[in-house]
């Protein structure tokens, strides 16, 4: 078992001389700023004019500058430095000349598909889906360098090797660069693939490295969507329907007539658009029209009425998920029966860059300027708008705002589309914030209600589980989910570690009027909130310590003993805390990883809540980047905090009612606790993916400490409307 | 027309007196390193100096920073080693990067104010929102930074 502690740490930049000279491996002792150049430019050609290139995810110019082409993007998750570390752990190059540019969608779609394959950036999937396919790209490459030097000096290439950046003959004391032999490797097809190194081989992934796309990030010369300029461009502002579903009727445009700057009213079905030769003309415009809108008929509804009908729904009819035992027989038999009924609500993604695109059009071409973890739908969605075949679209991806799922479904390419083709200009369109909160697609809201049964030695014979939650698949149109079970909604409710010998989930799916999609872990999010809260309540019951109580009913998974174990040691578990202070803790098995999480929070007996400090224990099995996995688990435990603390969209009139971070406010700074993060990697076959599961453990192990802390059981998130005072 | 004065150039803008100053710098003067994140000075995406102080500049009328020396992202410091950027860089703060502008231009004024700044000081001082939670290495980051401005005065 590989145990690293990922704070606190060695310094940046002790940490990468003292890891690599430890490990004797790849001369990488280069200058950070160098390094950190590597992605400032992003390839913005989509494919146009491509250079020779090794392979479709490599280039090597003369100079051995290589660039490493990513088929996942860059939202902040530090993928575009894991995928370049793994092709440089095959190559053998000089990391210091190592950049990275987006692959093209456009390339792709002509490929059908084959070359990149989906692209999109999901499910926590960019370094454990392309591993093997960037470790492939950089051995290939580092083969055929190697083949084309024995060719040149007409020897036998056993007797050519390669140091970082060159291939060598020893015997002749002559070597060439990458850069040299590219042109002639190039045309090297090799009789088979080179294998690729195992685990125990690495010398640069699991090293802590420093990302290379920071110093952009730090002059304001890293580009964004929002950052792209095209000649010509106009700009535009949106306003859609306030409750879903309705329609825009009409607009007066009288009060905006003449205003300078304004270009054009573009109506569309349930919105209205300003187009304006500035951006802030098109808003400051915009907010004097009064849209009048007719209801889609959800014009009554409102949380209140929602709440209850997911409640309602808990009693049927609902369809089976999971069937383990017999549970029901199990309950009947009486004894001692827990119950207890969960819920979480609508939230909303909120990257920090709101949605927004820039269009450019055609007659047989769109050029789409945009932040996205999907290209490849961008590139679909648009020719679709614009009316030309997929082939004659270009998406110019940028650094990716935050996406956190949001950016898999570009509504708002739609409007700049519809905009686009009213001036017959390139467009810029922006949604404030308003707009992107109110028009976002949300987690779901959800009710979930558990029976127990408890067996003589303490532990749960039976659970039952009812789960009433939206179909994010139907919300979508992506699937009818005929069978009436989705993943999603019963993921962690249904797939949990724990052994419970009678185990019944079954589902109903719901959906209201409010869309509904994939938010940062899914449906992972709220159910790991409610299973964890709720074994949590058995432990109780069972007088039992919520640690063991966990670890005697995960004891067959070594992992799951293993994060247990390291998290318990490092918050000092058990340790007594004085009245009004509590520790809770979760674990769960989302997106191949195993986390655990303790919470420490003190609260006042006014009920007031402070977060003392998290400590995680993670087993993702692998580590491409330490680094980033340190910054993947602090940021999910932000994230997870702020939505279980604050986080909640409520419905009034069919509409939501929050709309900026006034109202739908942020973790801040001075809220986030001391965290401390521990890797316990207990390698094998598998690696696990970082960017989500991080955020599922922290409401529930933040709830289980406000109980211990106050002996306040909070099954509703979130927990500000939580009376937890206590005498 | 307003005259503006930013990183050290005079400009003279045929805008409105109310257009926010983000968005005059932004699509007028092309400096693109500010950033649009709420629209209501909530999150201090857009955060510049204005005469040496931090100011979110999203609801900020142009008018009202004419005559004043506006200082943005792009100007911190010529060579990005500003011992904020530096102590960035090092503690490797950004995730997506979006808000580090204002992070950046926030802390720096900070720093003028509070040269040795407790976690308190910090906790009170600095409001930027991060949707990715960099807020522990921001942190450890204005510790850094503090150091290093000190080393370079010492």
């Amino acid at each position: 078992m590989n145990d690293i502690s990922l704070q606190p740490r060695l310094s940046r930049r002790a940490a990468i001389f003292c890891g690599l000279s430890a490990a004797g491996g790849l001369a990488i002792g280069f200058p950070v700023q160098a390094a950190a150049k590597g992605l400032r430019k992003v390839s913005w050609a989509d494919g146009q004019n491509p250079k020779p290139e090794m392979t479709a995810f490599l280039v090597i110019d003369p100079d051995s500058t290589v660039t490493i082409r990513l088929p996942h993007q860059e939202m902040g998750q530090g993928t575009s430095t894991a995928l370049a570390m793994m092709v440089a752990e095959e190559l053998n190059c000089d990391w210091a000349k190592v950049r990275v540019e987006y692959a093209s969608a456009n390339r792709n779609v002509r490929a059908a598909g084959k070359l990149y394959g989906g692209m999109q950036t999901v499910g926590s999937a960019g370094v454990r889906s392309s591993v093997s396919m960037m470790q492939q790209a950089g051995a290939s490459a580092r083969e055929r360098l190697r083949l084309a030097a024995a060719q040149r000096w007409k020897v036998d290439p056993a007797d050519c090797s390669v140091t970082p950046g060159k291939c060598l003959h020893k015997a002749s004391n002559r070597s060439f660069t990458y850069g040299e032999l590219a042109p002639d490797a190039a045309k090297v097809v090799l009789a088979s693939e080179p294998a690729i190194k195992t685990p125990d081989q690495f010398k640069l992934l699991g090293k802590w490295t420093p990302r290379l796309d920071t110093a952009p990030k730090l002059d304001g010369s890293a580009q964004f969507g929002l950052d792209a300029k095209v000649d010509g461009m106009v700009y535009a502002d949106v306003l859609s329907c306030p409750e879903f579903g309705g329609k825009l009727v009409s607009v007066d445009e009288t009060p905006i007539q003449g205003r300078r700057g304004v270009l054009k009213v573009v109506k569309t079905e349930d919105a209205v658009i300003v187009v304006a030769d500035r951006y802030w003309r098109a808003r400051s415009a915009l907010n004097l029209l009064k849209p009048v809108w007719a209801s889609g008929g959800a014009s009554k509804v409102d949380s209140a009425q929602l709440d209850k009908a997911y409640r309602d729904a808990l009693d049927g009819p609902l369809v089976n998920a999971k069937n383990v035992g017999d549970a029901p027989a199990e309950l009947a038999k009486g004894g001692k029966i827990v119950e207890a009924l969960y819920e979480a609500p609508y939230l909303a993604h909120a990257p920090m860059e709101p949605l927004n695109c820039t269009v450019q059009l055609a007659p047989d071409r769109v050029d789409v300027w945009i932040g996205t973890q999907a290209p490849m739908a961008v590139l679909r969605l648009a020719a679709q708008q614009a009316g030309v075949a997929p082939e004659n679209v270009y998406v110019h991806n940028h650094f990716v705002g935050g996406g956190f799922g949001r950016r898999t479904q570009h509504d708002e390419l739609v409007h700049a589309i519809a905009a686009a083709k009213a001036v017959g200009k390139p467009v810029k369109l922006i949604w404030r914030r308003e707009q992107d909160i109110r028009r976002d697609r949300y987690r779901p809201q959800a009710a979930v209600r558990f029976k127990a049964a408890m067996g003589p030695d303490g532990t749960p014979s039976a659970i039952s589980s009812q789960v009433a939650v939206g179909s994010l698949l139907r919300s979508l149109g992506a699937s009818k989910v005929e069978n009436g079970v989705e993943p999603m909604a019963v993921e962690v409710i249904a797939t949990h570690a724990y052994k419970i010998p009678n185990n019944r989930v079954d589902v109903v799916l719901k959906n209201a009027h409010v869309p509904v999609m994939f938010w940062r872990s899914v449906g992972a999010s709220q159910n790991t909130f409610f299973l964890e809260g709720f074994i949590d309540e058995l432990a109780h019951e069972a007088g039992q310590d919520p640690y063991q109580f966990r670890r005697k009913l995960a004891a067959d998974r070594p992992d799951y003993v293993a994060v247990l174990d390291k998290v318990a040691k490092e918050s000092g578990w058990g340790t007594p805390l004085p009245k009004g202070r509590g520790r809770g803790i979760a674990v769960v098995d989302t997106y191949g990883t195993v986390t655990a999480q303790v919470i420490e929070v003190s609260v006042s007996q006014a009920g007031k809540l402070k977060v003392e400090r998290v400590v995680a224990a993670v087993d993702c099995y692998h580590a491409a980047n330490p680094n980033t996995i340190a910054q993947q688990i602090e940021g999910g435990i932000v994230y997870g905090l702020t939505a279980a603390m604050h986080g909640e969209i409520t419905i009034k009139d069919g509409a939501p009612v929050q709309g900026n971070f006034n109202d739908y406010p942020l973790l801040t700074l001075a809220e986030t606790p001391p965290m401390e993060t521990h890797l316990v990697l207990t390698g094998g076959p598998r690696w696990g993916g970082i960017g989500e599961p991080s955020v599922a453990p922290i409401a529930p192990a933040l709830a289980n400490a406000v109980f211990a802390a106050t002996g306040k059981r909070v099954r509703k998130l979130p927990l500000k409307h939580a009376d937890l005072s206590w005498a | 027309m307003i005259t503006l004065t930013v990183n050290g150039q005079r400009h003279e803008l045929d805008v409105e007196d109310d257009a926010p100053l983000l968005w005059v710098l932004r699509d007028e003067l092309g400096l693109t390193g500010t950033k649009f994140g709420c629209g209501i000075a909530q999150c201090g995406a857009c955060t510049v100096h204005i005469n040496g102080k931090a100011q979110r500049t999203c609801i900020l009328p142009s008018k009202a920073a004419e005559g004043a020396q506006i200082v943005t992202i792009e100007a911190l410091s010529s060579d990005g080693k500003h011992p904020v950027q530096q102590a960035w860089l090092e503690e490797d703060v950004p995730q997506c990067g979006y808000c580090q502008s204002g992070q950046i231009m926030a802390a720096a004024a900070f720093l003028k104010s509070h040269p040795k700044p407790t976690d308190a000081d910090i906790d009170a001082g600095l409001t930027n929102l991060c949707r990715c939670g960099t807020y522990p290495r921001i942190k450890k980051a204005v510790h850094r930074a503090a150091d290093l401005a000190a080393k370079v005065k010492a």
